[in-house]
């Protein structure tokens, strides 16, 4: 397959010296001519006479005539000295490494032809002799040796014991037949995978395959079992039964038709954000069917007793708010029973039987262990697909080789259409001249007053963005404690429903609108300010981005934890946390409806705008950053609020959905592929690491303390009549305890190790150890690469050193049987 | 699994299975797909297996290819004759390699094999040119050619011999997990 498509392998040529040794092309030439002549099945008689000719044609030219020189800048001399007969263009000689500048003997060509590092994985017989290898080394792991009979006899074991090396004077005949009985040797399954994965063409590796199954028939093994046949013919129909289970299971992924769409016009950066928005579908899908299935069908199948107020009509209103006919069902935390569930009789009454009436079930038990596991089992996960992620994209080696990897992995073959196509080399090059503009600053060029004024815009910008950030927190905390006061105080309440439902919604419009609006102020202050490189500008914005959100959420959660549930007696409000709950369903919603809002004004309107009034075909690019945070925020407040609305990650649910097709739509119409340069690995982990870390953790945080600290409400849920939500699990251990005294162990070890802080503190100095260990593990693997590459860079000068002694010891050889016969005919 | 087809013999069908990454399904379907290039060439019924190449022309008219730049060396890689007429067999082993399970290294060898324009198995620096023209469509100067090819060479190359071997080029692709993600072609959603 090593064939010269274009080339003139034209003798004349050489001869007309129309080709200059300078020129690469003609060297390759006759060193894939050695190459394929290699790789085909003749004889090494054939080489020998191939060479030979060769060897005539160029000592025709009297080419070998020349002083082999032995430092590089006599090299270089050397090769202008020969440049003069032959066109040369300017400073490539110097710019041409000393290899390629010599023109070496055909002996040397030979022997540079089978060095093994030039021959694996290229030729065919190499890639043979290279899964000859692998196999090999497949059945020693697989602990079935191949008898001594099976190597062939001029191999000699390596020092390490595994590689077995195979003398390269080989025929192809030979190598093949040895790979063909170790693939015979190999499982099945093994087998197949080595054979889809070796880079030959199909039709050799069938060539291959129909060999093995042959001589499997042929050469049936002294050790097959009776029933082999059968066994067999079940493995084939295993194998096709799993092939069609996987084809199913890949027709049903979800939304893998549009998501490939997606990806073949915008690229790798918009995809990521739909995959991310998958990934959170499927954490809601989770805890909704571990909610659902622990905390609302037992309650919805037992509902509890008819309550004090009557039930309010259903209005259209409440899809909005979430009050109404809603705050007393199933969605809130208010509806659950603080009682086992089917259970006849009371624990005072003496004798009770337990089990007497079907399956009992403890709903605070429920509700506090079912909120506890969720919320362990997702931070199992999230962290598992951090560090997953993380150690795909995290490098070890320090290099710097951002150039050589933008030009070979930078071109995303899915792409298809033909604006996409242009826009992407568009995006190369700019990236590329970006790269090699950052590469060639010279940083001492900046003056002092140059970077204090550098200095002074940044920090502008950046008291602009935090003041901005102040300014909004500081609203928000303001009008919910005014709405707090309107709330509590019944006097200045309006007697009207409909504006009482409305002042409800006051809050989440404001946070709504702000989330809106700032970021766009946050790009039009770091559009003045100039960046190193656009990674960081990335990086900034985020970081701008998340700091608004986080103080937001967390005004609003002082607000919830620490005034409304601590107020909530003064307040007349029967069960606080069910109205916290409704709060952030409505939270949700705005976020919701805010966000489709954003989409049609920000996108489709924009579009419209710019191509019908000021006739430009820019369209808006599709902010990835902005649209992940804004994801992010909304699984916060579905983590947030769990525990006071189950059934939120159901709504979170159908808001993902109807997101995806919105965004989806509008991508499709109204946008752009981002013209910035998006490095999808690397975003990818910050996306998951911010929703480990600042959301989850801090949901996590402020559930521990809800059920810590705060004393539940004491007319409604689970939990209530106790101090805490703990004391549930505390209880019941107790009541264990009473029960069951061979389960006396269980309460000690609880108390010990629950509530214990010196447990915890341990467990956390262990971990510090660990991660302080892998830390000095990775910086030591770091020295390694930098002294291994130190390693390559000698043995490579040794490689050069070594063949130039080479060249020379066969000019001399050939020089002095010359000479030798000069003297003859003179004597 | 009675799928009445009489395209391929059975044989036939378990061995694409084992040497490529398809499913049954999927190499029928890639069958039509190649059929739907030149009907009057490829024939229903490839039990005797027939010599049909479709010439380099229909090729590079599928949608995956036509305004891919690479496509020449695409399919010049991947073609038995070095030329760009591929049969059958080598149809899909190009899907197959171009598909999602295909691993890290076998991928890296052929986009290695397709960037390297003279087929010498190294990238010397005229590869190295025409990659660049190829991605950008010419629109880097004659200077930025030559000074992002020397960069490249001196972040790649390790052995220094000015040019990049298959080893080079898998040290610079292993740093790039999005790689695998990158050379890819979907077939599913053209049906």
């Amino acid at each position: 397959m090593a064939r010269n498509v274009g080339f003139d392998q034209n003798p004349h040529y050489l001869e007309a010296g129309l080709e200059s040794p300078v020129d690469e092309e003609g060297v390759h030439d006759s060193f894939s001519q050695l190459i394929a002549e290699q790789s085909q099945n003749g004889p090494p008689s054939d080489t020998a006479f191939e060479l030979q000719e060769l060897q005539r044609e160029l000592d025709e030219e009297d080419r070998d005539n020349m002083s082999v020189p032995t430092t590089p800048e006599q090299e270089a001399r050397g090769g202008l000295r020969r440049g003069r007969r032959y066109p040369e263009r300017d400073g490539e000689a110097e710019q041409l490494s000393p290899l390629m500048g010599g023109r070496w003997s055909s002996a040397t060509l030979r022997v540079l032809s089978s060095m093994p590092s030039r021959t694996i994985g290229r030729n065919r017989g190499a890639i043979i002799s290279q899964y000859y290898n692998r196999t090999m080394q497949l059945r020693m792991r697989r602990h079935s040796r191949p008898s001594i009979r099976d190597l062939p006899h001029s191999s000699r074991p390596s020092l390490r014991g595994y590689r077995v090396e195979l003398d390269y004077n080989e025929t192809d005949a030979r190598r093949q037949d040895h790979l063909v009985s170790n693939l015979q040797n190999l499982s099945v399954s093994d087998r197949v995978r080595m054979l889809q994965a070796m880079p030959l063409s199909v039709a050799e590796k069938s060539q291959l395959r129909r060999q093995v199954l042959q001589k499997e028939v042929s050469h049936p093994r002294s050790q097959i079992p009776c029933c082999s046949q059968l066994k067999y013919y079940v493995i084939i129909a295993a194998r096709q039964a799993w092939y069609s289970w996987l084809s199913f299971l890949h027709s049903l992924q979800l939304w893998q038709v549009a998501l490939k769409r997606v990806g073949g016009r915008f690229g790798t950066g918009v995809l990521s954000y739909f995959l991310f928005l998958k990934t959170l579908l499927f954490f809601n899908l989770f805890l909704f069917l571990v909610t659902g299935l622990f905390l609302v069908l037992p309650q919805a199948v037992h509902p509890p007793k008819p309550p004090a107020q009557k039930q309010v009509a259903f209005s259209g209103l409440e899809l909005l708010t979430g009050g109404g006919y809603f705050s007393d069902s199933v969605m809130y935390y208010g509806y659950y029973s603080d009682s086992t569930l089917n259970q006849m009789c009371s624990e005072s009454q003496a004798g009770c039987d337990h089990a007497q009436h079907g399956l009992s079930y403890n709903m605070p038990l429920a509700y506090f262990f079912t909120i506890g596991m969720s919320f362990f089992i997702t931070c199992i996960i999230l962290v598992y697909s951090m560090s997953k992620s993380f150690g795909q994209s995290f490098r070890i080696e320090k290099s710097h080789s951002m150039l050589a990897m933008k030009v070979f992995c930078s071109w995303d073959f899915k792409v298809i259409k033909k604006s996409s196509v242009a826009l992407m080399s568009e995006n190369i090059a700019t990236q590329l001249k970006e790269l090699l503009a950052d590469v060639n600053l010279n940083h001492d060029n900046k003056t002092l007053s140059q970077k204090l004024c550098r200095l002074t815009v940044h920090c502008l910008a950046w008291t602009i963005c935090i003041g901005s950030t102040v300014a909004c927190v500081l609203a928000v905390h303001y009008l919910a404690d005014h709405m707090h006061a309107l709330r509590e105080n019944p006097m200045r309440n309006t007697s009207d429903p409909l504006m009482r439902e409305a002042n409800l919604l006051a809050v989440p419009v404001v946070v709504s609108l702000i989330n809106l609006l700032l970021p766009g102020l946050f790009n039009a202050a770091a559009w003045m300010e100039e960046y190193e490189s656009p990674s960081v500008r990335t990086y900034v914005a985020i970081f701008r981005n998340l700091m608004l959100k986080v103080s937001v959420l967390g005004v609003l959660c002082y607000h919830w934890l620490g005034r409304e549930a601590v107020a909530s007696e003064t307040m007349g409000l029967q069960c606080w946390e069910s109205f916290v709950g409704q709060e952030l369903y409505r939270f949700l919603l705005m976020d919701f409806v805010f966000t489709v809002l954003d989409t049609l004004l920000g996108e489709f309107l924009w579009r419209l705008f710019s191509e019908k009034v000021l006739k430009k075909s820019r369209r808006p690019v599709f902010d990835i950053a902005r649209n992940v945070l804004e994801l992010i925020y909304g699984q916060t407040l579905a983590w947030l609020g769990v525990l006071f609305t189950p059934l939120l990650p159901g709504v979170q649910i159908i808001k993902l959905l109807l997101l995806f097709y919105i965004k989806m739509g509008s991508v499709m119409l109204n946008c752009q592929a981002p013209r910035k340069p998006y490095r999808a690995s690397q975003m990818t982990t910050i996306f998951i690491t911010l929703l480990c870390f600042p959301s989850f953790l801090g949901a996590t945080v402020c559930v521990t303390y809800t059920m810590w600290s705060i004393t539940p409400s004491k007319s409604c849920g689970p939990f209530r009549g106790l101090n805490t939500m703990i004391q549930a699990g505390r209880l019941w251990v107790e009541q264990l305890k009473r029960v069951n005294p061979r389960l006396t162990w269980l309460a000690t070890a609880h108390s010990y190790l629950v509530e214990n802080p010196l447990f915890l503190f341990v467990a956390a100095g262990v971990f510090l150890i660990v991660i302080y260990f892998n830390t000095q593990v990775v910086g030591g693997q770091r020295k390694i690469i930098a002294l291994l590459q130190e390693q390559i860079e000698n043995e490579g000068e040794d490689k050069k050193f070594l063949i130039r002694q080479l060249q020379s010891t066969h000019e001399k050889k050939r020089n002095r049987p010359r000479q030798c016969s000069r003297q003859d005919s003179a004597c | 699994m009675g799928n009445k087809q009489t395209i391929f013999t059975a044989q036939q069908l378990d061995a694409y299975q084992d040497c490529t990454y398809f499913t049954r399904k999927e190499i029928l379907r890639l069958f039509f797909r190649y059929r739907d290039l030149a009907p009057q060439l490829v024939p229903l019924d490839y039990t005797d297996q027939p010599d049909v190449k479709l010439p380099y022309e229909l090729i590079g008219s599928m949608p995956e290819l036509k305004d891919n730049p690479f496509r020449q060396r695409i399919a010049e890689v991947f073609s038995e004759d070095g030329e760009g007429n591929m049969t059958l067999d080598d149809f899909l082993d190009m899907f197959s390699v171009l598909s999602e399970m295909a691993p890290r290294d076998l991928k890296a060898y052929y986009a290695f094999k397709i960037y390297d324009f003279n087929n010498d198995d190294f990238i010397c620096k005229l590869d190295l040119v025409k990659t660049l023209n190829k991605l950008t469509r010419n629109e880097l100067t004659e200077d930025e050619v030559r000074m992002v090819c020397e960069k490249v060479m001196d972040e790649a190359d390790m052995d220094n011999d000015g040019r990049l071997s298959l080893e080079d080029f898998q040290h610079v692709i292993v740093r790039a997990p999005e790689f695998l993600r990158l050379l890819l072609f979907d077939f599913h959603k053209h049906n």
